[in-house]
């Protein structure tokens, strides 16, 4: 019987000739991440291990994203810890404020993870490696401590899903809506401890930045993992970013599925994920109500990079944020800070009246920088809308593209970019 | 080893971000972190909670966030086991690495109701509803998983490896 991409990738870090689904493996890492909420936790557990040094420096990444530039004494002292732990195990790959990004928006950007590998990292969205083709899962911190302690971890192979791209997306609507959409279509436990793959010949027209979105929110429907193909677009992309041996895997012509979806990317409009579930999602035509909203947040491991930015500036450039409501652009890393700099990006949003914050994962999981009061609701380029998500108990957050959300920040309701844009590029 | 208390009981997709809310990550301290367990979807549990109870919830147990700090939390808070008709991924992992116990089984948690007082024999899987009289058979676990469990968690399993 055939392999998956991921069985192939689990196969050989497992030093098997082949595995199948349901198979207990226990799997060599090329790479071991935590950031300052959960790193925390993982150094105390290795501090009770018998262990006293980690497998391998290089290959741990330490990234101080979630509550920093520090918002209170109590995660100032988690911070430090994780410094300290840095500086004793001389870890390479430790990104403190100056040079942090939102970790999975840094990753790829740094080159650390390529085509090929297997990387655990203790945040669910450590999924979004899957987009060049790696095997990469979200884990807690006592396996980030076991991994960075003994370069491996224990898995369960995984069976899959297929899902079958063809066509090409409209004017706005990008890789968002594809996995909103995925995500309606499934549920949130649709693909529970499964891969979810992502082939056909709609892949090659999507950009990597709609590649990391797609990828990013497997873990929305319970998705072990998420992973594409590589192909030119993922080559070029590591070329000009890692210094890393890269290897292409692909499944087997006879490899299974548990099901098969085929997905006409053509036919998808901009989606909106109602709350308090990801799943909750509607085309926008289909919404009808007016939704007022309190505030817009375009940024996070989901959609703040340089093409989400860009579409945004595209829609805001020469409007208004609309009185009333609050709009926080979240450039994910410095390089994209600067780019988006460089490029005018930042003038536009302050223009509109919008704010531009350093990097920071901070309102998207109700942190900081943009935390919601009873009663508020916001739309939000994020990727979760749970109960309390973003703030009070008693507020909503929506999750639509950056597209929708700039549009949404200027209507002052949940709206269609192409109610306020006419003619002009696309996004 | 057995489990005996009285149930909370919860639906579908109790997420991690209502058991542990991320305006508590702030500390990494398990008496800390249970002072606020499912602080968002029941205020009233750490009043009510008492050494031994059991929680049971629908599927999809412990979606989203992959933050350690809610098994840990439920497992300080008293807790002593975790039914669910199924568990998300990570939140299954991190309870067997933490050495919470937790067991899939979905007649159990369709059956037993809040209030109820429950026992679970955590060596054959068998839950007991000594409330309704009514008994289930949850799902074992694989060797690999009992060695851990056995150990205490991950961290001793790999100590003792």
């Amino acid at each position: 019987m055939g392999m998956t991409m991921t069985q192939k990738i689990l196969a050989a870090h497992a030093g098997l000739e082949s595995v199948e689904a349901g198979q207990l493996i226990e799997a060599d890492l090329d790479l071991v991440l935590g950031n300052d909420i959960t790193s925390p936790v993982a150094i105390h557990e290795m501090e009770q291990m018998t262990v006293d040094t980690v497998f391998h420096k290089d290959k741990i990444a330490l990234v101080m994203d979630h509550f920093v530039p520090n918002k209170d004494i109590k995660s100032a002292q988690h911070c430090k810890c994780v410094r300290e732990f840095a500086h004793k195990h001389q870890i390479t790959n430790f990104f403190d404020v100056g040079e942090m990004g939102i970790e999975h928006a840094l990753l790829p950007e740094k080159g650390l993870t390529v085509a090929g590998d297997v990387v655990i990292g203790a945040d669910s969205h450590t999924c979004t490696y899957g987009a060049l083709g790696a095997f990469s899962t979200g884990v807690g911190s006592t396996d980030m401590a076991a991994g960075m302690a003994t370069g491996k971890a224990w898995f369960k192979v995984p069976s899959a899903l297929k899902f079958v791209l063809t066509g090409t997306l409209p004017r706005w609507v990008s890789g968002k809506d594809v996995i909103l959409h995925i995500i309606g279509m499934i549920g949130v436990d649709g693909a529970l401890y499964k891969s979810m793959e992502f082939v056909g010949e709609g892949v090659s027209g999507l950009s990597m930045d709609d590649r990391f979105t797609i990828a990013n929110m497997a873990i929305e429907a319970g998705g072990k993992n998420g992973i594409f193909p590589v192909d030119d677009k993922t080559i070029e992309y590591m070329r000009s970013h890692s210094k890393k041996e890269f290897t292409v895997y692909e499944a087997d012509a006879d490899a299974e599925y548990d099901q098969e979806y085929i997905i006409d990317l053509g036919k998808l409009e901009p989606m909106v994920a109602f709350p308090h579930l990801p799943e909750n999602t509607k085309g926008i035509s289909q919404i009808g109500e007016e939704i007022a909203i309190d505030q817009s947040v375009i940024g996070s491991c989901t959609n703040g990079r340089m093409e989400d930015l860009r579409c945004a500036a595209n829609i805001l450039k020469g409007r208004k944020v609309k009185k009333g409501v609050r709009c926080i652009v979240i450039p994910a890393t410095q390089e994209i800070y600067l780019q988006a700099i460089e490029e005018g990006l930042v003038k536009i949003f302050v223009e509109a009246g919008a704010v531009v914050s350093t990097p920071t994962c901070g309102p998207c999981l109700g942190g900081y920088m943009g935390i919601l009061a009873e009663g508020e609701r916001c739309i939000s380029t994020t990727n979760r809308n749970f109960v309390g998500r973003m703030g009070h108990v008693e507020s909503e957050v929506y999750l639509a593209s950056p597209a929708v959300a700039a549009a949404s920040a200027v209507t002052g309701k949940i709206s269609a970019p192409a109610e306020i844009v006419t003619g002009g590029a696309g996004n | 080893m057995r489990a005996n208390g009285t149930v909370f009981k919860y639906g579908d997709n109790v997420d991690t971000d209502v058991i542990i809310p991320a305006r508590y990550l702030n500390s990494s301290d398990p008496a800390e972190l249970a002072e606020h367990c499912m602080a968002d979807i029941d205020p009233e549990f750490v009043k009510k909670v008492h050494k031994g109870d059991i929680i049971v919830a629908d599927k999809n147990f412990g979606c989203g966030s992959s933050r350690e700090h809610a098994p840990i939390s439920i497992k300080a808070s008293g807790i002593s086991c975790v039914i669910a008709e199924t568990f998300a991924r990570i939140f299954y992992r991190n309870s067997i690495n933490i050495g919470l116990p937790i067991i899939e089984c979905p007649e159990a948690a369709h059956s037993i109701e809040d209030g109820d007082q429950v026992e679970v024999d955590f060596d054959s899987g068998r839950i007991y509803n000594r409330t309704k009289g009514t008994e289930f058979q949850g799902q074992a676990f694989p060797p690999f998983m009992q060695n851990i469990i056995e150990a205490g968690g991950l961290v001793n399993y790999i100590n003792k490896k």
